[in-house]
This record gives structure tokens, C-alpha cells and sequence, in this order.
């Protein structure tokens, strides 16, 4: 990847994580874990790759996205209020009562291609777009992220059957590898493993990627770009908690908001991090 | 009386679809192996291209109509009743419901009448779920007429519809060229001044054959058809109830969150009166023919005279 963009795509990342913190602090809610674990791949997929207008957020023609781990709106909304589809003031309101931002994504916020957060429902919705853009002969891409512990859910499989049925290589899915889930380690809990396996076995073509890489996710988007008759999964090896060192890979961070002595040291930590990408 | 003609709601169902398809280019149909069932396999055969088998998997075909209705098409998610809103109410709640998307799903083998297949088949709790939901509109036709006329007024009204159709041949008494769909209008089919008997789907025929003889009895039954149940007319149930005093509500599902539920929610607040429910009595079916196991259930016309005679 060209060295200046990748510094910018960092530096944007660096205040996305921000501006999750910003949120799930405000709310006294919330999921910063796997928000963090998805900053890095939210950056690049609306900073460097999906088509997307902020000032007529409803074209038909946009690339879109459905994030199927609903609970980690935080990480969506922050990244579409950087993108700017709304003031990034409104992500201080997340949560509360009569706020735009509602804990799980809604259609109707700018910049939302599909309520989710019910776990396996978003990638059927992406499939549909998927095979209305093909039924239409419409160019956009239609991309869905899904978390590891999601992805036990039956419904995200009868999806995958369905996708590679009807060979919708517009549609790429990518899940987050983070390997927590509430309750503990995924495999400890309900082992989805072997996912990159079971997602051949279903048809796709599936490519794997480091999520805090951007030279590694440049690469797998642009080999997903390349396939036909294929959908496409990206399977993403993060870390849960990314960017803040007392939320990384522990799972008491999955559901729960930092208090404001926490609070501080995380954004002082992003803070340092950003000052530094910004020397 | 000439020999009265037949048809399954949801023949008509697919034979609207197929009829519809020219005029409505946006339309696509989706099932989830029962296209010969559902009769989305007339549309199929017609538009091989805008017809997309899901297999057996009514969560996903629920998903991938919201994706598809999120970007501009008009889908028909198709299944049975118990598929459509048993299995997959979850993701019509969150998926469809919630972001309140333009899908239509056409439910088929709705009731006790699917018959032979037995209790697991039978769906007669799908009016009170799909009630439940913000914004769902329910339609419940009564015959062929109806329900083709149905079909085109879902298209028309932008929003979530669950139409609900039948297994069972059911007798056509409305009037192909004076017929009008209202959207959440009742018919007032029989004017009347003694018991108001509100039936709805396979039900409003009983009802009418249940008013003849009655009348022949001495009894002045007004029978009113709600197709829409969802949003349900208020008015109409509220005027008639105010007339006669007597409410006997008769339909094709449980008594719990169906027709006689709505009515007398309506009535409750605008117009207490004593209503009588017939339905299916918190209980689950068996086998056995359909016409059987409606005279079982009290789901003909000769209960529906006997009820109302004990209310006059």
C-alpha cells in the first residue's frame, strides 16, 4: 500500500477507536471490544474502497454494508461520522433516550444500509442486496461483517448455501476472528473452528487476512475483487480490545463501558498513538 | 341455488403473482420449497427469472427478502403459514418489521384446514404473532376474488404485508366485476339487527350460509368480513356492535390473538358488548380431512347459527 495513504488510513483508525470510546463512555453501555477488533477494517473498507456519499447518503448505486455483529455499532457509527454522514458530536449521545444513534444499527441513521444486531440475520439482508444488484445488473458491491462467536448462529449457514447457490461474487463476508465471545474463548464455548474449512465447504472463496494490517487488508479486498462466480469471505485474524491495552484479547470488555478513570486512560493512550502517527 | 365454484386462496395467490408480474416489473418471488405447495411455481413458470427457490431455510429467505426490498425490489417471500410466521418470526420482527422494509409474504396452509398433515402443519397462531409486530399489515381473504385483489393492493401499500391463504377449496361469492379491495375496510356483506357476526378468511362464507339460515329462523344477523385484520376497521366494528349488541366473531385460528382478539380490543375501549369467539379453542389440531376437522372444530356454518341463537 502507497506509504501516505497508509498513514492517513492510521491516523483515521486511530481516531475512529476515538470515537468508539467517546460512545460506549457516554452510553454507560455497549460493546468496545469487538468495536475496536473491526476499527482498523471499517476505516479502509470507507475511506479507501466502498463507493459511498455522504451528501446523498441514499444513492442507489452505493456500495453497502451490513453489519451483521449489530452490537458493535459503535465501531459503524464512529466510522461514519469520520466519513462525515453526521457530526461526530452525535456519537456523545449514543444510547440515550431520543438520540439518533440507537444501540443497534437502524436503517434510518445516515449512512445505515440495514438494521441489525439480532446475530445471523444481517447476512442473509446482504445476500438479498447481493442478488438484487445481479437480478438488476447494478455494479455495487455489498460487503457484511460477522463476528466468530456469530457465526453459530444456523442462519448465518443457510445464508452461506444460499450466496454460493447463486454464485454472488458481489457479496464479500468478512468475520471477525477474535476468538471471544461472552462467555469465554469461542472455541471453549461453542467451536466454530475450522471457519476458513467450513466456508470452502459451502463454496466460497475465502481469503485470509491480519485485521491490524492495512497492507494485509488492501490485499485480501483486492484479491476478493478478483473472483467470480464466488461469494467471497475474508476471514480476519483481530484482536479484541485493539488499541487500548487494558481491552485487548480480555473479554470482560466484550459488553461493558469504561468508567471515567478508564476512560482517560484509554483516550490518553489513543491520544499518544495519534500524536505519534501524526509526528 | 347453482352449484357455488371453488378455489384455494392460494391458487388464487399464485395466479395473481403470474398475472401481476407484467404490470409490476419490480415484483420477485421467493420460496422456500414449496412452490408447488404455495403455487408461486404458476409465477415461476412465467418469470423463471425473477423467481428465487431458498430451499429450506425460511430465516434466510425472510433476510434476503429485507436485503432485497432494502434495495428497490417488491419481494414475495413464500412459505407455509407455520414457516413464515412461526419458524421465521424473528427475523420478520427484526429484519423486516423494524426497519419497517416493503416486503410481502405470502403465507399459504394458514388454519386447521391444511388437514391430513396433521398439528404441526396446522397454523393457527400466525394472525397473533404477526399482530404483534409495529406496522405489519395483515390481510385475510375469503375467496378467490378477494385474494387476487389482495395481492395487488400489498404491491400498492409501501410497507411490511403477511397475507394469509388456504389449503382447502373455498367457495367464490364475491362478484369478480363489482368486487373492491379496500385496504383496512371491512365489507359489510349482510345488513342485519339482532347479532353481528364478524367472521374473516374461510370463514365469511359459513357466515353468510349461517345468516340465511338463521333468518329462515326468525334471527336478523348483520355479517360483516374483515380481510383486513391489521389495521383492523375500527368504525365498522364499533357501528355494528353499537346496532345489535351482540358480537360473534368466527375465524379459521386460535381465539387467542386472532380476529375475536382484535375486535374486542376495539370494543373494549369504544363500544363494550358481549362478544362470543368462535376459533380454534387453545388446542392443537390432528389429522384428518379438512372439512372434517372443520366440523370438529365448530368451524361451520350450523355452530356458528347454533352459538348465535343462544346469544339472541
Amino acid at each position: 500500500m502507497d506509504a501516505t495513504l497508509k498513514k492517513q488510513l492510521e491516523i483515521t483508525a486511530c481516531k475512529v477507536r476515538m470515537g468508539i470510546i467517546e460512545g460506549v463512555h457516554s452510553a454507560k453501555s455497549g460493546h468496545p471490544g469487538g468495536s475496536l477488533s473491526i476499527a482498523d477494517t471499517l476505516t479502509y473498507l470507507y475511506f479507501a474502497k466502498m463507493n459511498v456519499y455522504p451528501d446523498k447518503p441514499e444513492e442507489p448505486q452505493r456500495d453497502r454494508l451490513v453489519l451483521s455483529k449489530g452490537h458493535t455499532a459503535p465501531a459503524l457509527y464512529s466510522t461514519l461520522a469520520q466519513r462525515g454522514f453526521f457530526p461526530e458530536e452525535e456519537l456523545k449521545s449514543l444510547r440515550h433516550i431520543g438520540a439518533m444513534l440507537q444501540g443497534h444499527p437502524c436503517i434510518h441513521i445516515p449512512g445505515v444500509d440495514m438494521s441489525s444486531g439480532s446475530l445471523g440475520q444481517g447476512i442473509s439482508a446482504a445476500c438479498g442486496m447481493a442478488l438484487s444488484a445481479k437480478v438488476s445488473s447494478d455494479t455495487y458491491k455489498v460487503y457484511t461483517i460477522l463476528g466468530d462467536g456469530e457465526i453459530e448462529e444456523g442462519q448465518v449457514w443457510e445464508a452461506a448455501m444460499f450466496a454460493a447457490h447463486y454464485k454472488l461474487d458481489n457479496l464479500v463476508a468478512i468475520v471477525d476472528n477474535n476468538g471471544l465471545q461472552i462467555d469465554g474463548k469461542i472455541e471453549d464455548v461453542m467451536s466454530p473452528y475450522p471457519i476458513v474449512d467450513k466456508f470452502k465447504a459451502f463454496g466460497w472463496h475465502v481469503i485470509e487476512m491480519d485485521a491490524h494490517d492495512f497492507d494485509s487488508i488492501e490485499a485480501a479486498f483486492n484479491e476478493a475483487e478478483s473472483v467470480s462466480g464466488q461469494p467471497v469471505a475474508i476471514i480476519q485474524k483481530s484482536v479484541k480490545g485493539k488499541g487500548v491495552s487494558f481491552m485487548e484479547n480480555n473479554v470482560s470488555w466484550h459488553g461493558s463501558a469504561p468508567n471515567d478513570e478508564q476512560y482517560e486512560q484509554a483516550m490518553g493512550e489513543l491520544k499518544a498513538a495519534l500524536a505519534a502517527l501524526e509526528a | 341455488m347453482a352449484e357455488v365454484k371453488k378455489i384455494a386462496t392460494r391458487e388464487s395467490y399464485g395466479n395473481a403473482l403470474a398475472e401481476l408480474g407484467d404490470k409490476y416489473e419490480n415484483l420477485y418471488v421467493l420460496d422456500a420449497d414449496l412452490a408447488a405447495a404455495t403455487k408461486t411455481g404458476i409465477f415461476k413458470k412465467k418469470f423463471p427469472d425473477r423467481f428465487f427457490d431458498c430451499g429450506i431455510a425460511e430465516a434466510n429467505m425472510m433476510g434476503v427478502a429485507a436485503g432485497m426490498a432494502a434495495t428497490g425490489k417488491i419481494p414475495f417471500a413464500s412459505t407455509f403459514a407455520m414457516f413464515a410466521a412461526g419458524r421465521a418470526f424473528e427475523i420478520v420482527r427484526n429484519s423486516i418489521g423494524y426497519p419497517h422494509l416493503n416486503v410481502k409474504i405470502g403465507a399459504t396452509h394458514a388454519g386447521i384446514s391444511v388437514g391430513e398433515d396433521g398439528a404441526t402443519h396446522q397454523c393457527n397462531e400466525d394472525i397473533a404473532l404477526m399482530r404483534t409486530i409495529p406496522g405489519m399489515t395483515i390481510i385475510n381473504p375469503a375467496d378467490d376474488v378477494e385474494a387476487k385483489a389482495a395481492v395487488e393492493a400489498a404491491i400498492l401499500h409501501e410497507g411490511p404485508v403477511y397475507m394469509r391463504f388456504g389449503r382447502l377449496a373455498a367457495p367464490v361469492f364475491n362478484d369478480a366485476d363489482t368486487y373492491k379491495f379496500e385496504l383496512g375496510k371491512g365489507i359489510k356483506l349482510r345488513e342485519g339487527s339482532d347479532i353481528s357476526i364478524i367472521a374473516t378468511g374461510l370463514m365469511v362464507s359459513e357466515a353468510l350460509k349461517a345468516a340465511e339460515i338463521l333468518a329462515a329462523e326468525g334471527v336478523s344477523a348483520e355479517v360483516i368480513n374483515i380481510h383486513t385484520i391489521k389495521p383492523i376497521d375500527k368504525e365498522m366494528i364499533t357501528a355494528t356492535a353499537a346496532k345489535t349488541r351482540k358480537v360473534l366473531t368466527v375465524e379459521e385460528h386460535s381465539v387467542i390473538g386472532g380476529l375475536g382478539s382484535a375486535v374486542c380490543d376495539v370494543l373494549a375501549e369504544t363500544c363494550p358488548t358481549k362478544v362470543v369467539k368462535i376459533g380454534v379453542n387453545d388446542e392443537f389440531g390432528h389429522s384428518g380431512p379438512a372439512v372434517k376437522l372443520l366440523e370438529e372444530f365448530g368451524l361451520y356454518a350450523d355452530n356458528i347459527v347454533k352459538t348465535a341463537k343462544a346469544m339472541v
